[in-house]
């Protein structure tokens, strides 16, 4: 999977390394969310996790990912949506970024999806449960909109408290 | 062709200050003394260091070097005597060496005035003594002329040598012709690039003597074949061996037994993230183990016989592969103890005190990781009992002591922990002036405490008792930051003291910071782990042992004390309902003289557990130190029991 991702990437990382061409989709209620396939390290079945004591409700735990304990950040309640089950469907996308490693659970995963600097309109300043501040941009694809988030920015923003910065001490 | 030799800088730099080092404790150890084979030793550090200088490229290294050479050999070859200002140079040489080496390393700015200075003595003290060296060192004004056969080994590039660079020290001690034979190379098609194909013939024409050519050729001895012979002799001298003995030995065919046999095991040089990568490794297959432990237990014991024994052979083997991981990462103490008889030396000058150093227990091996972050505290106690606990020289003898005073070094194993000990025999710490001084500085404290409670206050933020600054101590960031320290590496630090006879630190370590052994508690469906090191008792508290205090929370009383209740349930925001206190287990842990009990559902187990970190990939949680992962997968929380412990009796003083 990275594979495929690094050997089309490389064009553009010498041309302009701001913008990546392929994006992982998910879904979160309604909406089709998109983000830099480079930063997917993998696609897991949500497991039991280990609660953290003083973590806003949306940190759901630590998991063990092959001997490496990943926090693991539940979108659906970060985002206020309606319902957050947990099932054998439910899945966890593995982030890798800024040099951590953060599980995060979506309400599916879609495909992967490339598109153009055409296909990329700006983002409006409205009209999604994201933070303006997170979009990158508005990606169109025949009848789908995709949002499409600097999940970077996001995961190391201080109101997800996934890192030390928020300096608890 | 040109290498790269910037891959093997580092492994010179290593070598490098490991031979400062060495010179540093053996000049201490002349001090005026007979030479023999510590000056040998002294000379070859430096030589090695000026030959890697030169074959690197460090032209002012290695020039620095060559002078201390210089008076070294004068030393060992008698013309000189070994005297205290000679070695008082040559120390203050080994620093200036130092910092020309670590600007070369790191590229930071060179302490230059220390260098040329240091310099500046050094050919001083040669040239004042210029004539002896002349007359001792007869040197054959006649020419001669040299055949030299010159054929390296294949594999001599990849140990970082340049034939070129050889030749080009070559043609410095004379009138150099060369002739490359080209006939051992194969055919082009086959040539290797990274192999050396090429051999030498050479013709020197040089005043200096055999060994000093055979010198040139110290670095790929053993690497080559070498034969250098005088033209004129008819006979060729038996063929000079090709791993002959090091030219320096000659001066001492008897090393003293016991002194630079030390790791003559033969050893290897292994980079620490190597042997991090297998110690993870070993983690997780411990990690493995214990699941397959686990799962075993439910099998039938008869049907399963097979199985089963060969799970427990697993078990043995898994923890002795741990150990035998373990063990590469453990060092001498004697690597942090080295340093001292250089401080000891130099502060007590300053200080106008004569102080003996006595280190006990050197071989002590602990984890290099706790090795290398114990170095900065036990300079801070040594520097105080320096400064503050050993007296002036007349003092002691108004005293009745010996006028020399001794700091002593200690380091064993008890169980699981290490103790390193700083003892002097000093007047000891001072009750009433640790008192009045803490009054003076507004930290809570009454006449009727006790001396450990006392000497606790040495350890609050800012506190000092020397009158006045000094640039050896009274800053006042000592003790706390000595604490602070040791309490991260999970130890505790004690003072002893008595009045006029000494004090005495000790310092409790754990042997290694990756595992734990620890007590497994469950809360609610959660698993917690304790260090069992903290852990003194558990029991069930009977209804009449529990009161509630208004305000101040839940109290226990266990052996008329009482103890604060903590129930983790509730601390850590957990589900479900407490339990009544009475159903529950109450943990009593201590950290820091201070107990508390913790309340939690059951008593899981003991076990070994590996540390895993939480802020790689998270951030610290309170009373949180890392995580570990449990036989079943699941990851499980270890408790900061000195962070709970502090934090719980914050809140409760609010």
């Amino acid at each position: 999977m990275s594979t495929t991702g690094h050997e089309s990437a490389k064009p553009t990382e010498a041309a302009a390394p701001a913008a990546p061409d392929e994006f992982l989709t998910f879904t979160l209620g309604q909406e089709e969310y998109g983000v830099d396939i480079l930063k997917v390290q993998e696609i897991r079945g949500y497991d039991t996790v280990t609660r953290i004591p003083e973590a806003p409700d949306f940190i759901k735990g630590v998991i063990n990912l092959r001997g490496t304990i990943v926090p693991v950040v539940d979108m659906r309640l970060k985002f206020h949506l309606a319902s957050a089950e947990y099932n054998e469907f439910t899945v966890m996308i593995i982030l890798n970024v800024a040099r951590r490693v953060v599980g995060m659970v979506v309400d599916g995963v879609s495909d992967v999806m490339q598109l153009s600097a055409e296909q990329i309109r700006p983002a409006p300043e409205f009209g999604s449960s994201v933070n303006t501040r997170f979009i990158t941009g508005i990606g169109t694809l025949e009848q789908r909109m995709l949002i499409l988030i600097d999940i970077e920015k996001l995961m190391s923003s201080q109101d997800m408290a996934l890192m030390d910065s928020v300096a608890i001490h | 062709m040109s290498i790269d030799l910037a891959q093997f800088h580092r492994t010179f730099f290593e070598e490098c200050f490991e031979g400062i080092d060495l010179m540093e404790r053996d000049l201490l150890r002349m001090g005026g003394g007979p030479g023999g084979e510590t000056v040998n030793a002294v000379f070859r550090a430096a030589h090695s260091i000026k030959g890697g200088a030169a074959t690197f490229g460090f032209a002012a290294i290695a020039s620095f070097t060559h002078h201390m050479e210089t008076l070294l050999d004068q030393m060992r070859s008698g013309t000189r005597a070994i005297s205290d200002p000679a070695v008082d140079l040559l120390l203050r040489a080994t620093d200036a060496l130092r910092s020309l080496l670590a600007a070369a390393r790191d590229g930071e700015p060179l302490d230059t005035a220390r260098v040329a200075g240091a310099q500046a003595a050094l050919e001083a003290f040669l040239g004042a003594a210029d004539a002896p060296e002349s007359t001792a060192v007869a040197v054959p004004a006649v020419e001669q002329a040299y055949l030299i056969r010159f054929v390296p080994a294949p594999d001599l590039f990849r140990s970082g040598n340049d034939p070129l660079l050889i030749l080009r020290e070559l043609a410095t001690l004379g009138t150099l012709e060369t002739r490359l034979d080209l006939d051992t190379a194969p055919a082009f098609a086959e040539c290797d690039a990274e192999s050396c194909h090429m051999a030498w013939s050479l013709r020197l024409l040089s005043s200096h003597s055999r060994a000093e050519l055979q010198e040139v050729f110290a670095w790929v001895e053993g690497s080559c074949e070498l034969d250098i012979r005088l033209e004129s002799a008819a006979a060729p001298p038996a063929a000079v061996a090709t791993t002959g003995p090091a030219v320096h030995a000659v001066a001492a065919p008897t090393p003293r037994p016991g002194e630079h046999t030390v790791g003559d095991g033969g050893s290897i040089r292994v980079g620490t993230d190597k042997i991090d990568a297998l110690m993870n490794l070993v983690g997780e297959l411990i990690i493995t183990q214990a699941m397959l432990a686990q799962l075993a237990g439910a099998l039938d014991p008869v049907l399963n016989e097979k199985l089963l024994a060969g799970l427990s052979q697993l078990d043995r083997n898994t923890r002795l592969l741990q150990e035998a991981v373990m063990s590469t990462r453990m060092l001498p103490i004697d690597s942090v103890f080295s340093r001292f008889p250089r401080l000891v030396r130099d502060l007590a000058a300053k200080l106008g005190k004569q102080v003996r150093l006595t280190t006990v227990g050197e071989s002590t091996e602990l984890d290099k990781s706790v090795i290398e972050k114990i170095s900065d505290p036990l300079n801070h106690l040594v520097r105080n009992s320096l400064d503050h606990g050993i007296e002036s020289p007349e003092a002691r003898s108004a005293a009745g002591k010996d006028a020399v005073g001794t700091v002593t070094l200690k380091a064993a194993h008890q169980g699981d922990n290490i103790l390193v000990e700083v003892c002097d025999d000093g007047r000891g710490l001072d009750r009433a002036r640790i008192l009045a001084k803490a009054r003076e500085q507004g930290i809570a404290c009454t006449d009727a405490m006790s001396d450990a409670e006392v000497w606790q206050l040495i350890f609050a933020p800012g506190f000092s008792t020397a009158d006045r600054v000094t640039d050896v101590s009274g800053r006042g960031v000592g003790m706390d930051v000595v604490k602070k320290n040791i309490a991260a590496l999970g130890g505790s630090v004690e003072l002893h003291s008595s009045a006029g006879r000494g004090s005495r630190t000790v310092i409790r370590l754990p042997l290694t910071l990756a595992i734990l052994d620890g007590m497994s508690v469950g809360v609610s469906g959660e698993i917690f782990i304790l260090p069992l090191s903290a852990v003194i008792e558990s029991l069930q508290p009977q209804a009449e042992q529990v009161k509630r205090v208004v305000h101040q929370g839940t109290v226990v009383r266990v052996r008329n004390e009482y103890l604060p209740l903590v129930d983790l349930r509730q601390w850590f925001g957990l589900s479900g309902k407490s339990r009544p206190l009475h159903e529950a287990i109450a943990v009593i842990v201590e950290s820091e003289g201070r107990k508390l009990a913790l309340q939690v559902d059951e008593l899981v187990g003991q076990q070994q557990v590996v540390i895993k970190s939480l802020e790689a990939n998270y951030r610290r949680i309170r009373g949180v130190s890392g995580a570990t992962i449990l036989g079943d997968g699941r990851v499980s929380l270890i408790l900061d029991v000195g962070a709970i412990v502090r934090l719980f009796s914050q809140a409760q003083a609010a």
